[in-house]
């Protein structure tokens, strides 16, 4: 019998010949992640309980995205502490404030390969699946206990697969398959399980876009969010790490605790509504709903090809005068090749705000936070209340080019209005 | 040694996230404030619970984000024990690993209205409604993870282990 993408890796990062879904395992892990608060905990808690050493250093890479630039003095003595921290631990993959959001520095620089096992202190560490890569959220104490030992317990998961039919109609995107996903199979479909995104759509994808949807995996309960590794992803990865790799993907003869078939063709844009992400409609069934911030932001939707197509939108229009259009690239390489693509240009001259790259207020956790009855369209992966401020806020989800067309329009709007 | 908590139950539905155990919009408030806007959702649990409660929820309890805040401010409130039909998987593994006592027991549920007291074993995984003389039994956990809740946790099985290791 065959393995899943979950399975195989799991086997390899325990030194088993082969594992089996519900089995327990200690397993490896290739890679650790920490942002400005796991990691700032999770050293902490080390230290607090007599650790001052980590397995290896050049396992363990260090981010500061989420309340950058430091927006108080704590923020900014956590920054300081962190950087003190890297340094007495030998820790090189450090990135400091305004290099980018975790979840896109890690593919981006070359930690998330496909075949290893990343944990992060984060729980959209999920989004390296799209690269083929086993990547798990987990709470500061185990990102912790996984620094000291460079290793953890996990439960082999069952999978299950998503086969994607079709092809995805003009100004339909990544963003709005995944959020038609969580709307028809519910936030819990892949509690406690991997899931392997296939068929034709999956294949089309770009990495950019397979990144959106392995990012917002954990909104519908994944341990992990596959894509297999393929050719397009070998060449994403080069020049961006010096190690070997293959392409990567299940055993055709896998098994599987289900297999979700459907045709995307006739999708429309997607929305999700206040407050849950499952919570979601299509664009013509959403109803007049005025917006007074619009943010494209965040590890789900800020990346070049995102800035992009809402930019195509944005291009010789102005944001409505009673809606803020909030732009934050997900990293500097981004905002870089935004500014060569004029991209940028295009935001600023549309009168957008932008801010450095970060977490924005995609946490709560930075510059862009909500008022009382204010209500936001953002390109991120949670509208829990009070995600993004005021619980008395209301926010929906939708992809860069919804939250685009709706800045313009001052309300909820269907990009294709605006499509040539 | 088993772990066994019984306490006045509040009732939570599905979909508990863990932005409302550790909500962002009260990070920067000093405990007492932070206090308050613990588990908001429910309009009588903030300002109503007392140490020793312990709480039922529905299903996907503890979703979304990994802020280990999220268990570990349930536990600083005194909360004993959460039961529900199912869990976000991180929250899940954050409360083992800082030895706050979770299982999850499809049906609870239906078994508890809000007020009722209820009792955890928590080793053998079994719920007893003390009002209503009703009991069931949750998903069993590996021994190995009753043992790091039994042991205070994670980290300080760890230190018990590297204390054992020096001897
Ligand atoms: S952008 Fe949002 S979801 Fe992504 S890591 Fe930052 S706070 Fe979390």
């Amino acid at each position: 019998m065959g393995m899943t993408m979950a399975e195989k890796i799991l086997a390899r990062a325990s030194g088993r010949e082969r594992v089996t879904p519900g089995e327990y395992v200690i397993a490896r892990v290739d890679k650790i992640m920490g942002h400005d608060n796991s990691f700032l905990h999770a050293y902490e808690i080390l230290q607090a309980n007599g650790f001052t050493r980590v397995a290896d250093p050049d396992r363990i890479v260090v981010v500061i995205d989420h309340r950058v630039p430091a927006l108080n003095v704590k923020a900014a003595d956590g920054h300081r502490k962190m950087r003190a921290w890297v340094k007495q631990l030998g820790i090189k993959s450090f990135y400091d404030v305004g290099m980018g959001i975790c979840h896109t520095l890690m593919p981006e620089q070359g930690h998330a390969l496909p075949g290893t096992l990343v944990v992060g202190g984060d729980s959209h560490t999920t989004t390296y699946g799209a690269l083929g890569c086993a990547s798990t959220g987990l709470g500061y104490s185990e990102i912790a206990y996984s620094m000291y030992k460079g290793e953890n317990w996990f439960q082999v998961p069952e999978t299950i697969r998503f086969e994607m039919k079709g092809r995805l109609g003009r100004g339909v995107t990544s963003k709005d398959l995944m959020l038609h996903i969580a709307g028809t199979f519910k936030a819990e479909v892949a509690q406690y399980k991997a899931v392997e995104f296939g068929g034709p759509v999956a294949r089309d994808l770009s990495l950019s876009d397979r990144i959106t949807m392995s990012n917002m995996g954990v909104e519908i309960g994944a341990k992990f969010a596959f894509f297999e590794a393929d050719e397009k992803t070998l060449a994403y990865l080069r020049g961006r790490t010096d190690r070997p790799v293959r392409t990567f993907g299940p055993d055709p003869d896998a098994r599987y605790l289900a297999v979700h078939e459907f045709d995307a063709s006739a999708l429309e844009p997607q929305v999700a509504c206040p407050h849950f992400v499952d919570n979601v409609k299509p664009i013509s069934a959403v109803g007049d709903v005025p917006v007074q911030q619009a943010f494209i932001g965040s590890c789900t939707n800020a990346r070049v090809e995102d800035l992009q197509r809402a930019a195509a939108i944005l291009k010789g229009r102005r944001v409505h005068s009673g809606t803020r259009l909030l732009l934050i690239p997900a990293s500097q390489e981004v905002l870089a090749e935004s500014v060569r693509n004029g991209v940028i240009q295009t935001f600023v001259e549309a009168g957008a705000l932008i801010s450095p790259p970060g977490c924005g207020p995609c946490g709560g956790g930075s510059t862009g936070i909500l008022a009382p009855g204010e209500t936001c369209i953002s390109s991120t992966n949670r509208n829990f209340k009070g995600r993004m401020g005021s619980p008395e806020s209301q926010l929906y989800l939708g992809s860069p080019e919804t939250v685009a067309a709706s800045a313009i329009a001052g309300r909820i709007t269907d990009p294709r209005k605006y499509m040539a | 040694m088993s772990i066994v908590v019984t306490g006045k139950v509040w009732k939570f539905g599905d979909n508990i996230t863990t932005d409302y155990m550790a909500p962002s919009f009260s990070q920067y408030s000093d405990w007492e404030e932070a206090k308050k806007t613990i588990l908001h959702i429910h309009p009588q649990f903030p300002a109503g619970h007392r140490p020793g409660d312990v709480i039922v929820g529905g299903s996907n309890f503890g979703c979304g984000s990994s802020r280990e805040t999220a268990p570990v401010n349930l536990k600083k409130l005194g909360i004993g024990c959460v039961v529900a039909e199912s869990f976000g998987r991180i929250f899940f593994r954050n409360s083992i690993t800082i030895a706050f006592p979770v299982l999850a027991c499809p049906g609870v549920s239906a078994m508890f209205e809000e007020g009722d007291r209820l009792e955890l074993d928590f080793d053998r995984s079994l719920v007893r409604n003390l009002t209503r003389g009703t009991e069931r039994r949750g998903n069993p956990l590996p021994p190995q993870l009753i043992q790091i809740v039994q042991s205070g946790g994670l980290l300080a099985l760890l230190k018990a282990e590297g204390q054992a290791a020096a001897r």
